[in-house]
């Protein structure tokens, strides 16, 4: 049997109007980035809760990415500048508690940057891949 | 009656250990918590627990089953595995007529295995309460702190450990460390006996009774108007019953894995407003209703269907922890007979 | 000892329950011993000659309570705040949750709050009285005719510590004169983490949060938490649990708990001063107050009543995350 090489398993938030489009101008143009990367599509990256980021967590991932229009350019006018602030504060607090912060990011993609959503995904899946698997915010029982 | 030097704890600790899983009290910033024993472990000298060690037979989550499903079909799946014996040593007599009061809801027809599995398998070794608090009112109840029960015995005094075997577990425990403890006689442990019936005396709530309730004074107190005065600060958060040895009420709930279902249970409080929810909603409307189901459970209820036995052991854990400091005492005397 | 005297007060509210300002007045009320104090609503003089309390160990925040006590009746209420209290009082204002109409608000100076474990952890058990003596605490035990003598200053709660004000941010009137803002060094313990290792940073927090058992006494006590209905009691949340199964659910509610009060926070330190397992929860919120102070600009919650959270706030130009967590490791 072959021997399992560790894959990452990377959730993507990305926003409708933007990051979401640009992960389709990504695949159009037939870009490359890895499959480990699940997108969940959001009306606006404001709509996620923290609570997402730590269920994400709880679920198996190893790495959580939140993609939004760049600030100013949201469909909703400010909603990513909510986004900004609150995963600002988040993103502190897990560090503050020993989690790994290269482990979550934000990232400003817009619909025209399917490139940028595939160098960012590459890149991200391979800092997760360095940082091994997460263990500091995973829960046991899921994987029985 | 054996003796073995407080000193050399340690050596008794190590050697249990080696045939047992041995949890005892040990100190944290401020207070106490059991902890498996592992070398260098101190026992502590705090009289009680925050946390009582009901957790060792009714945890505060356990795990019963897990479900698979594939297609249509579900598989059960027994989850227990078969527990060895261990050992909880320095329980106070309090806590140990708390599992009398579980006891009496578990064990009873139709037994709850899994706790019953546990209560088989746990050695209960007792101590004295040579420093007793002002919060304590086991005398109360009738529990005797100077006598503890449990598998073994055991007292404290001048530096010396004195331990008597009570039961049959308790002699096979003795038996693994017959080689390090010495035979004594009782006149030390008499003489510490009187020593703690003193401070007993001298403790600010000795002549709380429990007069006005128990069995049958259900229709006398549940209208009473001091309820509403009792419980208007209440929080409703869970510590009373969490800290409580004898509470006993628990929550099935379903927890979804990537691929199944465990199906655990965990300690839930009356003081919750989701408490015994229903599809017609919650039958106790407002905090003053769940405060006072507390109180009656303790008090009136459990007594009722349990021999007239009150399920409070008065180990004042609730007098400590309470954010507002409302507590079973406050309500005794509020509504009780003889408590001015 | 308390500037103010317990004798004061009691004839402050007599009068103002005499002269039908008020018909009720959230106090303290003694208990069994010197510590056990309860919040309680006096509604008589007699009520209040018997029972009410005044000392060291009033640490209950009433603001909370209000939102309760005005829904009750059309009548006003008196309560007694200290400085710490009425930011709470400010902010509960600001998100509309009592009617400011029905509260007459009486500060009362604070020298600060004693903490029993504190006490019991020099005397042990058996406290059966606690007398104030001057800046002392005589401490009389079971177990010995002659008190044990403590300097209140090594009992003082961690809260009063790091006390931020002596200030009332509001009242109708005061009760033993009103104090400055203070210098506080209320970021220095939260400083001393971040200064730590990942590593030792995930390690001190596991150890921590994993004596929680789940009571909801934080929440519950918590004057900025005031949701009508939970996440963490509500079915249909997906975030209802009672129960601390795992590290990652302790993680999970102390994270949310806190984040959902973060620039709401005033810092008053209930959440610590009720925790039964002594978790220094606190240390979560201060988390987020020095973080939105080095980000954002200073802000204090419950200061003026209508300020804006942080939180419900941006600028144009505020700092990427990427930019901005984790600056101070190592």
């Amino acid at each position: 049997m072959q021997v399992n090489e560790y894959k990452p398993l990377i959730v993507a938030f990305c926003c409708n109007w933007c990051s979401y489009a640009g992960a389709d101008l990504a695949g159009n143009n037939r870009l490359n980035y890895p499959a480990d990367v699940k997108i969940i599509r959001v009306p606006c990256s404001c709509r996620v809760n923290p609570a997402f980021v730590l269920r994400a967590y709880q679920r198996g991932a190893d790495g959580v990415l939140i993609c939004g229009c760049h600030p100013g350019d949201c469909h909703y006018t400010t909603g990513n500048y909510y986004t900004r602030r609150r995963m600002a504060l988040l993103f502190s607090m897990l560090s503050y508690l020993g989690i790994e912060k290269e482990r979550t990011r934000v990232e400003w993609i817009s619909a025209a940057e399917g490139a940028k959503f595939a160098a960012t995904m590459n890149e991200f899946v391979k800092t997760v891949t360095d940082l091994g698997k997460n263990r500091r915010l995973e829960d046991l029982r899921c994987k029985k | 009656m054996y003796k073995i030097k407080i000193s050399d704890l340690p050596a008794l600790f190590d050697k249990l250990s080696e045939k047992y899983d041995v949890f005892l009290p040990v100190d944290f910033d401020n207070g106490a918590k059991y902890k498996k024993y592992e070398k260098g472990d101190v026992l502590s000298e705090k009289l009680n627990t925050v946390k009582s060690p009901k957790d060792f037979f009714f945890p505060q989550t356990e795990d019963m089953m897990r479900f698979k499903t594939e297609g249509k079909k579900i598989d059960v799946i027994d989850i227990r595995e078969p527990k060895d014996d261990f050992i909880v040593f320095g329980v106070t007599e309090c806590d140990v007529k708390s599992f009398e009061v579980l006891d009496n809801v578990f064990l009873s027809e139709p037994a709850d295995t899994y706790y019953a599995e546990k209560r088989a398998h746990g050695v209960l070794i007792s101590r004295a309460c040579s420093k007793p608090s002002e919060t304590c009112f086991c005398k109360t109840y009738g529990i005797d702190p100077s006598e503890p029960s449990g598998d073994i015995s055991t007292w404290k005094a001048d530096g010396t450990l004195y331990l008597r075997p009570n039961t049959d577990k308790g002699e096979a425990v003795i038996s693994v460390i017959s080689g390090i403890l010495t035979e004594a006689d009782d006149d030390e442990v008499n003489k510490e006996k009187e020593k703690i019936n003193k401070i007993l005396d001298r403790l600010p709530l000795k002549n709380l009774t429990t007069e006005g309730f128990g069995a049958g004074k259900t229709a006398e107190l549940f209208d009473r108007p001091e309820w509403a005065g009792l419980s208007q600060s209440c929080l409703g958060c869970g510590t009373c019953t969490f800290v409580c040895p004898t509470c006993q009420c628990y929550d099935i709930r379903d927890f979804k894995t990537n691929d199944g279902v465990i199906r655990y249970r965990c300690w839930d409080s009356c003081m919750y407003s989701e408490f015994t929810k229903m599809s017609a909603g919650q039958p106790r409307l407002t905090q003053k209703e769940r405060f006072r189901q507390r109180f009656m459970h303790k008090l009136v209820y459990y007594p009722e269907n349990n021999g007239g036995l009150y399920s409070c052991v008065g180990c004042g854990r609730c007098l400590q922890s309470c954010p507002i400091s409302m507590n079973i005492v406050k309500v005794m005397k509020a509504l009780g007979g003889k408590n001015e | 000892m308390q500037k103010i005297s317990r004798f004061d007060i009691i004839n402050r509210l007599k009068d103002l329950l005499a002269d039908g300002n008020v018909d009720r007045v959230l106090g303290w009320k003694k208990g069994e011993f010197r510590y056990d104090v309860t919040p309680h609503v006096f509604t008589s003089a007699q009520e209040l000659e018997a029972d009410f309390v005044w000392g060291d160990f009033c640490g209950a925040n009433f603001s909370k309570y209000l939102i309760k006590e005005t829904a009750k009746s059309d009548k006003k209420v008196a309560v007694l705040l200290k400085p710490c209290d009425t930011y709470s009082f400010n902010q509960l204002l600001t998100e509309h949750r009592f009617d400011r109409e029905k509260v007459y608000a009486v500060g009362v100076a604070c020298d600060g709050m004693a903490d029993i474990f504190k006490i019991k952890k020099i005397t042990g058990d058996g406290i059966s009285d606690i007398k104030e003596n001057g800046e002392d605490l005589d401490v009389y035990t079971i177990y010995d005719e002659k008190p044990v003598k403590i300097k209140k200053t090594d009992v003082l709660s961690e809260r009063c510590l790091s006390c931020k004000s002596k200030k009332h941010a509001a009242y109708d009137e005061l009760l033993g004169g009103d104090g400055d803002v203070l210098d506080s060094n209320r970021f220095d313990e939260v400083a001393k983490i971040e200064a730590m290792t990942e590593e030792e940073r995930y390690a001190f927090w596991q150890g921590e949060l994993s004596r929680c058992i789940r009571c909801n006494a934080c929440r519950d006590v918590c004057p900025a938490c005031t949701c009508e209905k939970c996440v963490f009691d509500n079915p249909n949340s997906g975030m209802e649990n009672k129960s601390p199964a795992n590290e990652f659910e302790e993680k999970l509610f102390h994270i949310i708990r806190a984040f959902h009060v973060a620039g709401r926070c005033t810092d008053c330190g209930e959440c610590s001063r009720v925790c039964p397992q002594r978790i220094p929860l606190h240390l979560l919120n201060r988390k987020f107050i020095k973080d939105i102070n080095a980000f954002y600009g200073e802000y204090q919650a419950g200061e003026v009543v209508g300020s804006r959270a942080p939180l419900v706030d941006f600028d144009k130009e505020d700092v990427e995350p990427k930019n901005a967590v984790g600056k101070e490791d190592k």
